[in-house]
């Protein structure tokens, strides 16, 4: 019965990590850049659609749809406002800029987190559930919405899948991983597929960030712990491979579940950070990655 | 012959800024409140673990996100030796020193296979990992919420900024001088193009490795000091990855590859913080902010701008 409950659970809450780490490893593979402000964007997305939802009384689905439009919002002012500045920028030396995107979606993020405790308060909201009801899976009660997080999870990273293997936009957008140079070459414009590859994340992270928030609840205090694990599943798959991200977010979520039924909750992210050490020493590209 | 002259000049016109500043610093305790003697040595403990990581960012280009690893290996260490054993503070600081020295030569093997964000993560997993530690062994640790040390440095605020201006300007003198020194040379060459480097001869893991213990050192040194002036240790003080954020903003604002710069950005970090305290919650949104500006149109930071004008055309 535990066992079923773990199993459960677990497909819940990895869907959703992987569904908010999706978006980060393309980010990645497409551009180049690390963001360091995802939990932030992820934050924004579920607070706006809390609000909406509930003290704005525009329903669930209204709400959910504003929170998805915030993540949005919030994608492209990171774009504009601080990583295409720094791409631009002369004064940075072109080996450093890494480091640069890395400390200024860092401070971004920071910007974002207090900027929403003092709008919002640093208390955890919970979004009331898209759908209520328990339905009774195996003996085990689930509520019906963790049943439906873990579906629409699916949808969105299908949907995305869809995008980027199927249509030319997304093409070019895979092509851009490989070889941008090629693609300029070809007459394709970079900024658009960056424009491009920074809506579907802001899309797939806000999808995310208001799901955590009917399912988990969301405070301006999980920030970081959301860039966290996000970047440390990202780097567990291998930076860039969306289907390592998507294994990882499994590994990672059932180790956390696992750990924290039955061994012990306070302990929850022990097991994943020293796998996670283990893996980058013995394979430093990851599960699936390439180099 | 000329550039060098020129830098020269610029140098000596960073010696005589470092000498005012100095003498102002010195003569603060007779005319200030021990309010803000105390915050000012808090922020002379915080420059020293900003130089330790402009050491390994800057020169040794590593770009460690975990500094507080290495100084809540050292605040934590020395903290317990003191509460177990009651020796001597300097037997605590020294022990938790090195302590940190190990942690540095723990994160030291995995920069030396892994590059850039890899490398990161790892210093970050260490934080969270030790975060994790201290709250699981609350029993002895305190957990998170911290735990008092039986002894103190000095209950008197001027003696204790004198202890913190001078290990302040010591630590400062050591490790200025170590990035001007050709060790500072090859280590900055290392981290700028590591293969170059040993094919000019160089012992690159040799010096990423001093590198590395050099700053935890300093790191573990300085954390270690920051208890005995508190008189407690705790988490959030020490540990948290806030605390390495501010340490990351104080170099990319002060100047990063200056060592001095670390310090200006530290001072200046910590006192906008208190100026700003009437603001509440917002004083951390506005420090993000005017980092994040230097960031996108000061890159070099404020001593930066001040060293190299017209570095490029």
């Amino acid at each position: 019965m535990r066992a079923l409950q773990i199993l459960i659970d677990g497909f819940a809450i990895s869907s959703l990590y992987g569904l908010a780490a999706v978006g980060f490893t393309l980010l990645f593979g497409v551009s180049g850049v690390l963001n360091l402000a995802h939990g932030g964007i992820m934050v924004t997305a579920a607070l706006v659609g809390w609000l909406a939802a509930g003290e704005l009384g525009l329903g669930v689905y209204l709400g959910t749809l504003a929170g998805v439009l915030a993540g949005l919002v919030a994608s492209y002012a990171t774009y504009f406002v601080v990583v295409r500045p720094i791409q631009r920028s002369r004064a940075i030396p072109r080996e450093e800029t890494e480091i640069f995107v890395l400390t200024g979606t860092l401070l971004w993020g920071i910007m974002l987190q207090v900027g929403l405790a003092w709008l919002f308060t640093d208390n955890p909201v919970a979004m009331r559930p898209l759908i209520g009801g328990v339905v009774v899976l195996g003996g085990v009660r689930t509520p019906v919405n963790e049943v439906m997080i873990a579906v629409l999870s699916w949808l969105a990273i299908g949907l995305m899948w869809l995008l980027v293997n199927r249509t030319r936009a997304g093409r070019a957008l895979l092509a851009a991983s490989i070889n941008p140079r090629g693609l300029v070459l070809l007459g394709f414009e970079l900024d658009r597929i960056y424009l491009l590859v920074w809506t579907i994340y802001g899309v797939l992270a806000g999808v995310a960030g208001v799901l955590l928030a009917s399912f988990l609840g969301v405070g301006t205090n999980s920030v970081g712990q959301l860039t966290a694990s996000a970047f440390s599943i990202v780097v567990l798959g291998g930076l860039g491979s969306v289907s390592g991200s998507l294994v990882a977010a499994y590994i990672v979520g059932y180790l956390e579940t696992f750990t924290a039924y039955a061994v012990a909750p306070t302990l929850r992210p022990v097991p994943a950070l020293l796998l996670l050490v283990l893996v980058v020493y013995i394979r430093p590209q990851g599960l699936l990655g390439r180099r | 012959m000329r550039d060098h002259a020129m830098r020269r000049l610029l140098h000596s016109r960073v010696a005589w800024i470092v000498a005012a500043a100095l003498a102002v610093a010195v003569v603060l305790p007779w005319w200030m409140s021990a309010y803000i003697l105390g915050v000012l040595t808090t922020a002379y403990y915080f420059g020293v673990f900003a130089m330790s990581w402009d050491l390994l960012f800057g020169f040794a280009g590593e770009v460690n996100f975990g500094p507080t690893f290495l100084i809540g290996l050292g605040a934590y260490t020395a903290g317990l030796l003191d509460n177990a054993l009651h020796p001597p503070i300097a037997v605590c600081v020294v022990v938790g020193a090195l302590v940190a020295m190990l942690g540095g030569l723990l994160l030291a093997v995995p920069a030396l296979r892994l590059r850039g964000p890899y490398f990161g993560l790892v210093t970050l997993v260490a934080v969270l990992l030790l975060r994790n530690a201290i709250i699981i062994f609350a029993g002895v640790t305190g957990g998170e919420i911290g735990m008092n040390v039986s002894d103190v440095l000095s209950i008197d605020a001027t003696t204790n900024y004198w202890i913190g201006l001078v290990f302040l300007v010591v630590c400062g003198v050591i490790l200025f001088g170590l990035s001007r020194s050709a060790v500072g040379l090859i280590l900055q060459a290392s981290g700028q193009d590591a293969i170059q480097a040993a094919a000019l001869g160089f012992n690159v893991t040799k010096h990423k490795l001093a590198a590395f213990c050099v700053s935890a050192l300093f790191s573990g040194l300085a954390g270690a000091m920051l208890v005995f002036y508190e008189g407690t240790v705790s988490v959030d003080t020490v540990v948290d990855i806030a605390i390495a954020v501010q340490i990351i903003i104080a170099v990319v604002l002060g100047g990063r590859r200056t060592i001095l710069g670390a310090v200006i950005g530290a001072i200046f970090l910590i006192l906008a913080g208190e100026l700003l305290r009437p603001l509440g919650q917002l004083n951390t949104l506005v420090v993000a902010a005017v980092a994040l500006a230097a960031i996108l149109f000061f890159p070099d930071g404020l001593l930066g701008h001040a060293l190299r004008p017209g570095r490029r055309e």
